[in-house]
């Protein structure tokens, strides 16, 4: 099983429906997210094009965090989602440093948090809080080894974009472009 | 010409705008390993050689200052780790592909070692010494027996310690000033050379200054060597490595790293250096000063510019 996103960056407005949803999901502190809505302006006025993207952790498959945290806090866990466990995190933000997406922050209360998926939701078979209340339906979220799950289904028939893939990270969040 | 703009809306303290996740403890803590790790490198070295009544200063006096840095470096980690309450987890695992977890590993030996190779020295250079207790005498003596394969361990430790602060940064290849091998030899040769400076200043035996000026000289010809292969390495990456080299060569870190590292800190101190051999009168703290503050620069400058440095997308 490997849990992934695709966002059909056609379909989004920028809303931050997405950031507010996770930040009342996950008790967010006040100042900070786990998502994020970044808008790309590309061409010259008045040609012009615009790509509005919600980012987050990319739960990637070969994670730098992973791979650089000295206590093993940060791991992979159910369906190569990537976990930080806030009692074994010394927060000594190595894995801050290492990710090229810096999708993560250190909590007022210290330990380092990011994006988890929502994974207590999906277990219960709902959405990522995200994806649930996106009001464009733009966002879809399952296995990528089930052929018939919404994201894979999404990805079969649009061409799509991972994020910075010559990191090397084997990014889970995908962009239907 | 077309242009792009980007817009984030995070805003999250210490990510945004520019990565700011380490401070001054980190590259404080570089800094202080890297100088350890030389004076315990040299100490080791010439003890193996047999050269401890010839070289005084770098044998026996030197190491004394260890414990007291490596105490204050990691005072320093300390204080940059977040949630700190659980840092003895570093001491639960062993994460081979964390440059981290097996640096905590080796300064957790390397310290207690240090400890234990100044004390076989202390009653040499303080003939008075009197460890009171007959069983910490007898310890000692028995250490004293041991100072050989001590020796041979330390090298091998002080080594990875010296390689380690630099190879911690260059492990993240998600920030591509950091993300080139060489930081390590660079970092290691530094620390040498800051080292081999403070025995020159310290030592009162005009053989082990002339021997430590010589050594300086060729560490510093050799730091400088990897500095411009650093650039070079960059130059002839990907964008985002360019970009990072950008920086020094016309980019905002130019005016600090070339003055401050580059000329105060290596070509200024090795023209002192050079005339102290041909018998010039240099007065001796003027090249000591200016290598250990570039010393701890480099550090500061390379630790900040990695954060600065960022994959585009």
């Amino acid at each position: 099983m490997r849990y992934a996103m695709a966002i059909d960056t056609l379909k989004c407005v920028g809303c931050n429906d997405c950031v507010v949803a996770c930040q009342t999901e996950n008790s967010v502190p006040i100042g900070y997210c786990r998502d994020w809505i970044v808008e790309k302006t590309t061409g010259t006025y008045p040609e012009l094009q615009l790509e509005i993207r919600s980012e987050r952790c990319n739960h990637c498959a070969n994670a730098p965090c992973v791979r650089t945290c000295p206590t093993e806090a940060s791991h992979y866990a159910q369906g190569g989602t990537v976990m930080v466990e806030a009692s074994e995190c010394i927060g000594c933000k190595a894995c801050i440093t290492s990710c090229p997406y810096d999708a993560r922050f250190v909590h007022p209360d210290g330990y380092v948090d990011k994006c988890t998926f929502c994974l207590h939701r999906v277990t219960k078979g709902q959405d990522p809080a995200c994806v649930a209340v996106c009001p464009t339906h733009c966002m879809t979220f399952g296995d990528l080894d089930d052929p018939n799950s919404d994201v894979s289904k999404a990805m079969a028939t649009r061409k799509w974009k991972a994020l910075i893939p010559e990191a090397g990270t084997d990014p889970k969040v995908f962009y239907l472009i | 010409m077309i242009e792009e703009i980007i817009t984030s809306g995070r805003m999250n303290p210490e990510i945004d705008p520019v990565l700011h996740a380490w401070g001054w403890e980190i590259p404080l803590y570089l800094f202080l390993g890297g100088i350890s790790a030389g004076i315990l490198i040299f100490s080791a070295y010439f003890f193996l050689r047999g050269r401890q009544d010839e070289l005084p200063t770098a044998v026996k006096w030197m190491p004394l200052a260890v414990p007291f840095l490596i105490g204050i470096g990691l005072i320093a980690l300390l204080l940059d780790l977040s949630h700190v309450w659980y840092a003895w987890q570093l001491f639960t695992n062993i994460r081979w592909e964390s440059p981290m977890s097996w640096g905590a590993w080796t300064l957790m030996i390397i310290t207690p070692l240090s400890v234990a190779w100044v004390a076989t020295w202390l009653e040499d250079i303080f003939p008075k010494w009197d460890w009171k207790f007959k069983e910490v005498q007898t310890a000692v003596d028995w250490l004293k027996d041991q100072r050989r394969i001590m020796a041979q361990i330390l090298i091998l430790l002080s080594v990875i310690l010296g390689m380690y602060t630099g190879i911690l940064l260059s492990a993240f290849n998600a920030r591509p000033f950091w993300n080139t091998s060489i930081l390590g030899p660079l970092f290691l040769a530094s620390g040498l050379s800051a080292s081999s400076a403070l025995v020159v200043f310290f030592s009162k035996s005009e053989v082990e200054k002339r021997l430590f000026t010589r050594i300086d000289i060729i560490l510093i010809g050799i730091e400088l060597f990897m500095i411009i292969h650093l650039f070079m390495g960059h130059l002839a990456g990907t964008q985002v490595h360019i970009q990072a080299a950008q920086m020094f060569l016309g980019g905002p870190y130019t005016v600090p790293f070339w003055t401050f590292v580059v000329g105060l800190g290596l070509v200024f101190p090795v023209i002192l250096e050079i005339m102290e051999l041909k018998h010039k009168f240099i007065p001796a703290i003027v090249p000591v000063v200016l290598i250990v503050a570039g010393n701890l620069m480099l550090r500061f400058i390379v630790v900040n510019a990695g954060q600065a440095s960022r994959w585009l997308y």
